[in-house]
C-alpha cells in the first residue's frame, strides 16, 4: 500500500504530457512536485489546477541536465518522493549527417541522462519504504525508427533498456520502474508535425492526447501495478502494433 | 551522526541484517553474506543504512571486497 502523503516528483510538468502526469497523479492522491526549467506560468497553471481539484502540488524550478538538487529540495518540501516521473524531453531533429555534437548532447544530457540521475538518487527513499515506482517516459521512436531523430531515438530506447535493468535490480524491495512509448500525442512540441499524412499512419487515425498518457503512468504509480515492473506499455494508436 | 566505534558498528550490521531476511540467530562476525543469503543489493542497502548513521560513504568497489560480517563492520571502522 502506499504511504501517507507520498509524494510524486514528475519532471517536465509545465505543460503537455508533464502536467497532465502531475493532474492525474494529483488526482489519484500523490502530493506532486511540478517540475520544470523555464515556463514558470505554466508550472504555476498546473499546480493551480491541481489545487483547485483539491489536490497538493508545489511547483520546483530546475534545469534537470545541469542541476543535482531538485530531489532535496522536493524532499525538504513535500516529504520523500516514492514516485518518479522522467519526463522532461528536448528534440533536436535532423538528419544524421548533419547532427551537429551539440545537438547530440543536448538531448542525451537531457532526455537520458538525469533520468537515471534522479531514479537512482530516488531509490534510497523509496528502498527505505519497501514502495516506490518509477515511470519514465519514453516514446515509439526509439524502438522505431524515425527519420530526423538519431539523438531522440537514442536517448528513448536508452531510457527503455534502463528501465529493464534497474527494474530488475530493486523489484524485491516493492520498487517498481517502467516506461511508457507515447506514440503522437498533441501537444505544442508535435503541433507543426500533425499532419494529414501523419495522422493517416495511425491506426486510430488520430492523435492522443496528454490525458491518454497520464492515465497510463497513474496506473503504473498504482498501487493496483504492483506486480507490473521493467515493461514498457505503448499508448500510441496502434503506431507500434 | 552516532560515533563510530566497532560496537556501535556491530549492533547496526546486526540490527539491520534481519530487515534482509536473515535469521538472527546465524548473524556472527564469521559469518559470510554468501552463508547468509545477502546479495549485493543488500549490501548497497547496508551501505546506505550505514551512512546515514554515520555519515561514512562506502563505495561499491570495498564492497564488492568484502565477505564476512567482521569485513563490514571493520571497513566502516577503516574508512572513519
Amino acid at each position: 500500500m502506499r504511504p501517507e502523503n507520498a509524494t510524486a516528483l514528475v519532471t517536465g510538468a509545465s505543460k503537455g504530457i508533464g502536467a497532465a502526469i502531475a493532474r492525474a497523479l494529483a488526482a489519484d492522491g500523490w502530493r506532486v512536485a511540478v517540475n520544470y526549467r523555464g515556463d514558470e506560468a505554466g508550472a504555476k497553471a498546473t499546480v493551480e489546477a491541481i489545487e483547485a481539484a483539491g489536490g497538493v502540488a508545489q511547483a520546483f524550478q530546475a534545469d534537470v541536465s545541469t542541476e543535482n538538487g531538485l530531489l532535496k529540495d522536493v524532499e525538504a518540501a513535500l516529504g520523500p518522493v516514492l514516485a518518479l516521473v522522467n519526463n522532461a524531453g528536448v528534440a533536436r531533429d535532423g538528419l544524421a549527417l548533419q547532427l551537429s555534437d551539440d545537438d547530440w548532447d543536448t538531448v542525451i544530457a537531457t532526455n537520458l541522462s538525469p533520468a537515471f540521475r534522479l531514479t537512482r538518487d530516488a531509490l534510497r527513499p523509496m528502498i527505505k519504504a519497501r514502495y516506490g515506482r518509477v515511470v519514465n517516459i519514453a516514446s515509439v521512436v526509439g524502438p522505431r525508427a524515425n527519420v530526423g531523430q538519431s539523438n531522440y531515438a537514442a536517448a528513448k530506447a536508452g531510457l527503455i533498456g534502463m528501465t529493464k535493468t534497474i527494474a530488475a535490480e530493486v523489484a524485491r524491495r516493492g520498487v517498481t520502474v517502467n516506461a511508457v512509448a507515447p506514440g503522437f500525442i498533441a501537444t505544442d512540441m508535435t503541433a507543426e508535425l500533425a499532419t494529414d499524412e501523419i495522422v493517416k499512419a495511425i491506426p486510430a487515425r488520430r492523435q492522443g492526447t496528454p490525458e491518454e498518457v497520464a492515465a497510463a503512468v497513474r496506473f503504473l504509480a498504482s498501487d493496483d501495478a504492483g506486480y507490473v515492473t521493467g515493461t514498457t506499455l505503448y499508448v500510441d494508436g496502434g503506431m507500434s502494433a | 551522526m552516532a560515533t563510530v566505534t566497532r560496537e556501535n558498528v556491530q549492533k547496526t550490521v546486526y540490527e539491520a541484517l534481519p530487515q534482509f531476511g536473515v535469521d538472527e540467530s546465524q548473524i556472527t562476525d564469521e559469518a559470510t553474506f554468501e552463508d547468509l543469503d545477502v546479495d549485493s543489493l543488500d549490501l548497497a542497502e547496508l551501505s546506505q543504512i550505514i551512512e546515514d548513521e554515520y555519515g561514512v560513504a562506502l563505495k561499491g568497489d570495498d564492497v564488492g571486497k568484502i565477505k564476512t560480517v567482521a569485513d563490514a563492520i571493520n571497513l566502516v571502522v577503516e574508512k572513519a
